[in-house]
Formats: C-alpha cells, sequence, structure tokens
C-alpha cells in the first residue's frame, strides 16, 4: 500500500531531521573517534598531528591488553551462552498458564526496566565483605566459616559480574523466546501429542526449530549487549584490582578518561566499533530485516 | 440430535475431567516453579527495600541482620535532606523529557513517510536507523566527548539530551513505522477525498490511531534516557547537573557510604520507571528486534 513518490524531494521535509539527528551525534562522533585513534593527543586533548599506527602500537605494547581481551571473549560469550541456556525454560515457563503468570512476568520485567547501575549497586552491596547479606547467609547455612570479600579475587570477581550481567539479560532474552514461541500454532503440539510424542521429543522436533530465528536474534543483540556493557564492571570493581576484571570497554573508558591517553583509549575504542560493527551485519543476515522494511 | 448432544456431552466431561486432572497436577507445579522464578528475580530488589528501611547504624552491623530491628520508614522522607535527591530528579526529568518530546517529534513523521511512501534511499536510511539502534552510546563515548568538547556542550543538559535523542530515534521510528503500516490506507483515502491536506490527515486521521505506539515510543525513549550512565558519567561534572544513575553512584565513593538513603533513592527512581515499563511491555519486543522473531 504504498504511493510512489513523482519526486524524491518531497521525503526531505519528513525524514531530513532524523537523518541529521543521528548523522550529527551517531556518525559523527564514530568518524571523530576513528580519526582521534590516529592522532597524537595530548592529555588536555588537543590534537598534535597524525601519528599513523603510533596509538595503536602503544595500546598493543600494553602488557594488560592480552589479558583483556581474553577475558573480553570469555566475558561475552560465557554471559550469552549462559543467558541463553537459562532463558529457554524460562520463557517455556512464561508462556506455560498457571495461577498468577501475569504478576510472574511483570516481577520477571523488572530487572529490564531498573536502571543496570543501581541494579549492580545493590549486588555490589550484597556481596559486600564486611555487611553484605550473601556472607550472613552462607556462614549461617554453614557453607563458608568466616566472612569473605567475594569481589576481591579477581576470578571469582568474574564470576560474579558475569552472574549480575546474566541476571540482567535474562528478561529481555526471555521475552524475545516468548514472543517466538506465540508464534508456534498450538495445533501443530497437539498433533504431535495425539501421535504420540513425549514432551521432550516435540520440544527437540517442533519447538526448538521454529524457535531458531528468535533465538539468533536474542543471541546477536545480547552478544552487542554484553560487549557493550559497561555500569555493572564499573560499579561492581571498577574493572580492579588493575585492570584483572576490565573488559575491553572498560579498559578504553579507563585508558582515556583515568588515564588521559585519549589517542590509546580512541584505537581500543575503534577496534570495539569494528567488532560490533561485525556483530551488526550478523544480526542483519540473520534478523531478514528487509522483509521489515518492505 | 439427542443422542449426538449426549454423547458430546460425554466426551466434554471426560474431556473436562482430564483437564482438571491436569490442572491439579501440572498447573501446581507450574505455579510454584512461576513463582520461585519471580522470587529469585525480586529477591534484590526487595534487599534494595529492606536496607532502605533500616537506621544507619543497622546498615552497618558486622554480621548485618535479615530485617531491621526498627523500620526506618522516616528514611523515605529523610532521604531528601540527606543526600541531594531532588536536584538529581530534577535533572533527569529535564534531560528526560526533553530528549523524549525531541524523539517523538522527529520520529513521527520520518516513520509516518517511510510507512506510506517509497523514495529513492529509503533501504539506506532504514538500515543506517537500524545499525543505529545497534550502538549504544558506550561504543562511542570517547567521539562523543570529543565532539561534545568542540561544541562546548560540556556540562550542560543540552548534550545529554541531543546524545540521548540521537541514540534513542531508532526504536521509535522502528516501532511507529510498524504502527502506521497497520492504519488501513483507505482512512487516509477517505480522508483526502474529504478535502483533507497531507498534514491534517496526519494530525487529524492518522495521529489518534497511531496513539498506542506513541505512547509506546515514549515511554521506552523515556526510560532509556532515565536509565543512562555512561555519557551522563562522561559528560557532567558538577551534581547540580548530574542525572539519578551518575549522582547516587557517584556517593559511593564517599568515605561513609550511607547505603540506606543510597537505596531509598535508587527506589524512589526504580518503582516508577518500571511501573511504566510493564504497561508498554508488550510492544518491547517487537520494536528491538524490528519485526524479525516472525
Amino acid at each position: 500500500m504504498k504511493r510512489s513518490t513523482k519526486n524524491n524531494l518531497g521525503a526531505i521535509p519528513w525524514v531530513l531531521p532524523a537523518l541529521g539527528m543521528i548523522l550529527v551525534f551517531v556518525a559523527w562522533p564514530a568518524f571523530e573517534m576513528i580519526r582521534t585513534s590516529f592522532q597524537e593527543i595530548d592529555f588536555t586533548g588537543i590534537a598534535k598531528g597524525w601519528t599513523g599506527l603510533e596509538n595503536y602500537r602503544t595500546l598493543f605494547d600494553n602488557p594488560d591488553l592480552n589479558p583483556v581481551l581474553i577475558r573480553t571473549l570469555f566475558w561475552v560469550f560465557g554471559v550469552v551462552l549462559v543467558t541463553i541456556l537459562v532463558s529457554l525454560p524460562v520463557a517455556q515457563l512464561l508462556n506455560a498458564k498457571f495461577f498468577g503468570r501475569t504478576v510472574v512476568r511483570w516481577i520477571v520485567i523488572i530487572p529490564w526496566a531498573a536502571s543496570v547501575v543501581m541494579t549492580s549497586t545493590i549486588f555490589k552491596w550484597i556481596l559486600d565483605p564486611y555487611s553484605g547479606i550473601l556472607n550472613r547467609i552462607f556462614v549461617d547455612l554453614g557453607l563458608i566459616n568466616e566472612p569473605r570479600d567475594w569481589l576481591g579475587n579477581p576470578p571469582e570477581a568474574m564470576l560474579w559480574l558475569m552472574a549480575v550481567a546474566v541476571f540482567v539479560s535474562i528478561p529481555f532474552t526471555a521475552f524475545v523466546l516468548l514472543a517466538g514461541l506465540a508464534t508456534i500454532p498450538s495445533d501443530l503440539m497437539e498433533a504431535a501429542r495425539v501421535d504420540g510424542a513425549t514432551s521432550f521429543k516435540s520440544y527437540r522436533e517442533i519447538t526448538f526449530p521454529l524457535l531458531r530465528p528468535a533465538l539468533l536474534v536474542a543471541a546477536v543483540i545480547n552478544l552487542i549487549n554484553v560487549f557493550n556493557s559497561f555500569p555493572i564492571i564499573w560499579v561492581m570493581t571498577m574493572g580492579g584490582p588493575g585492570y584483572m576484571t576490565d573488559t575491553t570497554t572498560t579498559l578504553a573508558y579507563k585508558i582515556s578518561f583515568r588515564d588521559q591517553n585519549i589517542g590509546a583509549s580512541a584505537s581500543m575504542a575503534t577496534i570495539n566499533f569494528v567488532i560490533i560493527l561485525i556483530f551488526i551485519l550478523l544480526f542483519l543476515r540473520v534478523s531478514k530485516w528487509r522483509e521489515v522494511t518492505k | 440430535m439427542a443422542g449426538g448432544d449426549k454423547v458430546k456431552t460425554k466426551s466434554e466431561q471426560i474431556a473436562n475431567h482430564r483437564k482438571k486432572k491436569r490442572f491439579t497436577g501440572k498447573s501446581v507445579s507450574l505455579a510454584i516453579s512461576g513463582w520461585i522464578l519471580a522470587l529469585v528475580f525480586v529477591l534484590p530488589y526487595i534487599h534494595m527495600l529492606v536496607t532502605a528501611l533500616k537506621p544507619l547504624d543497622e546498615v552497618l552491623t558486622i554480621p548485618t541482620m535479615y530485617t531491621p530491628t526498627t523500620w526506618a520508614w522516616d528514611n523515605f522522607t529523610g532521604v531528601w535532606k540527606e543526600i541531594p535527591l531532588a536536584t538529581f530528579i530534577k535533572s533527569s526529568l529535564i534531560i528526560s523529557l526533553a530528549a523524549t518530546l525531541i524523539v517523538i517529534t522527529i520520529a513521527v513523521p520520518a516513520a509516518y513517510y517511510a510507512a506510506r511512501h517509497n523514495f529513492r534511499g529509503k533501504t539506506l536510511f532504514l538500515l543506517l536507523v537500524l545499525t543505529t539502534q545497534m550502538f549504544s552510546p558506550t561504543s562511542l563515548v570517547i567521539g562523543i566527548f570529543r565532539e561534545i568538547v568542540k561544541l562546548n556542550l560540556v556540562d550542560t543538559y543540552l548534550s545529554l539530551i541531543l546524545v540521548y535523542s540521537a541514540f534513542n530515534l531508532a526504536f521509535s521510528i522502528w516501532i511507529l513505522t510498524s504502527f502506521f503500516k497497520s492504519i488501513p490506507v483507505e482512512v487516509e483515502e477517505a480522508a483526502s477525498i474529504d478535502g483533507c491536506g497531507r498534514v491534517r490527515i496526519l494530525t487529524r486521521v492518522v495521529l489518534p490511531l497511531a496513539v498506542p505506539g506513541i505512547v509506546t515510543a515514549f515511554i521506552f525513549t523515556f526510560i532509556a534516557a532515565w536509565n543512562e550512565f555512561v555519557i551522563a558519567l562522561t559528560l557532567t561534572s558538577s551534581p547540580e547537573r548530574e542525572p539519578l544513575t551518575v549522582g547516587l553512584t557517584s556517593l559511593i565513593g564517599q568515605y561513609q557510604v550511607q547505603w540506606n538513603y543510597l537505596f531509598a533513592g535508587s527506589l524512589i527512581a526504580i518503582v516508577p520507571v518500571v511501573i511504566l515499563f510493564i504497561s508498554i511491555e508488550k510492544w518491547l519486543v517487537g520494536g528491538l528486534t524490528a519485526g524479525s522473531v516472525k
């Protein structure tokens, strides 16, 4: 139901403000960031001229970079994988009919709607070495003998950060899968049941394959979100001790706004930018977005 | 006829009986799992509330107590004096409302035009919008900071308003495009025959029909701006300009954290937003995944 405009100029007043905003405040910063990564910038932020790949060399000479890269991989894939594995049964449950389902759905939305900063703050407090409730519970249950500093030991802290990331990612993921489940015709499941398929078999043979598009979309959006995630790490450990719980996203921020090395930070951020672009291309392939724009 | 009816009734009875039996068995276990799930998702926020209701000396006891001995309900009135909560809320409200109004003003015409017309570059435009949706401002924070420095807008509401508008346009354009597409074009043709101009058709005929979409776009943008952290952390430097997310977490760095007030403030920031979010729940997934879950 579309009218072809004789004159393409007719689109300008309708579309131009949106295009302008996106070009000025999304495309320009991207351009500015990439440009900065090839410039020498002093600590006051003034450009001193082009330096070619010097900033990238500084970045790669940083002995903390390799552990951070490996940790980022672990962080992104670990969080996304666990999120999806947990969200599958959660979506199935939210799709089933039971007493109070509406209220349960509302409650599951809370971590999605609440600011991640504030959710991270409450988890930091729960894990507090002195007055944290987790220490109290674990001591009372006899699981540990004395209070522990849960975020003091980097590998352990990383697992807690990942747990919080999973916690805040599940609601969105479960709702995407729930939307996917809603599209599966109920007579299909009925037919399978009549044919004597067990519930596990009908899940594997019918539900799961039909859920694949939703699953892929949820996976790619989560990959991007978790890769970009900043507040959880910033609030709970600030990437510390040292750089030992940093990901590339928090590292780029630290190099720039704490260490004042803007050039090296821009090169880290540019690498992050390229990685996200790759995720987006993946999303475009997966989501068949063209169907929507037609 | 009578016999047929009887048979039907009998089979119905059997079906009802089976349904009832399933109801008592499967349904109860589903309800229990559902409520346990809800409990897991709400517990951290309940702990937030419990901490917000403790007097300060009870907050800092080691080990912590599960519930306060005196319930300090007056923390929710005292918090306004203990921390500059009103200032934070004022900043958050100004920034979020302004950004939301800009987004709606710009997204409505763009989405309407994209839904109703074909124009050269439309695919490119929608692709750009989708890419924007995937980029969180976090990934571009260094470029955004350098741009805002060049524009001489550091530590102003305007910088946050413009950046939030640009990054949240995408979701609104997507969701409004699909809303406009769902309005039959015949409605507009009828108005056109009655002598209405294009702008008049949009304001008098189409917009009233698209109200649910506009409300969804409004609430989503408002909440995204309300919850944003990284850009606000980077672009603001004075407490009078800091929105809630930055203002509240900046209290953590201080010598003695008044966790009870911090969490009372957090809850005041979270609760209204969660209620708004729940009210648009059914539209969210569609907009975020750009209709690709089919």
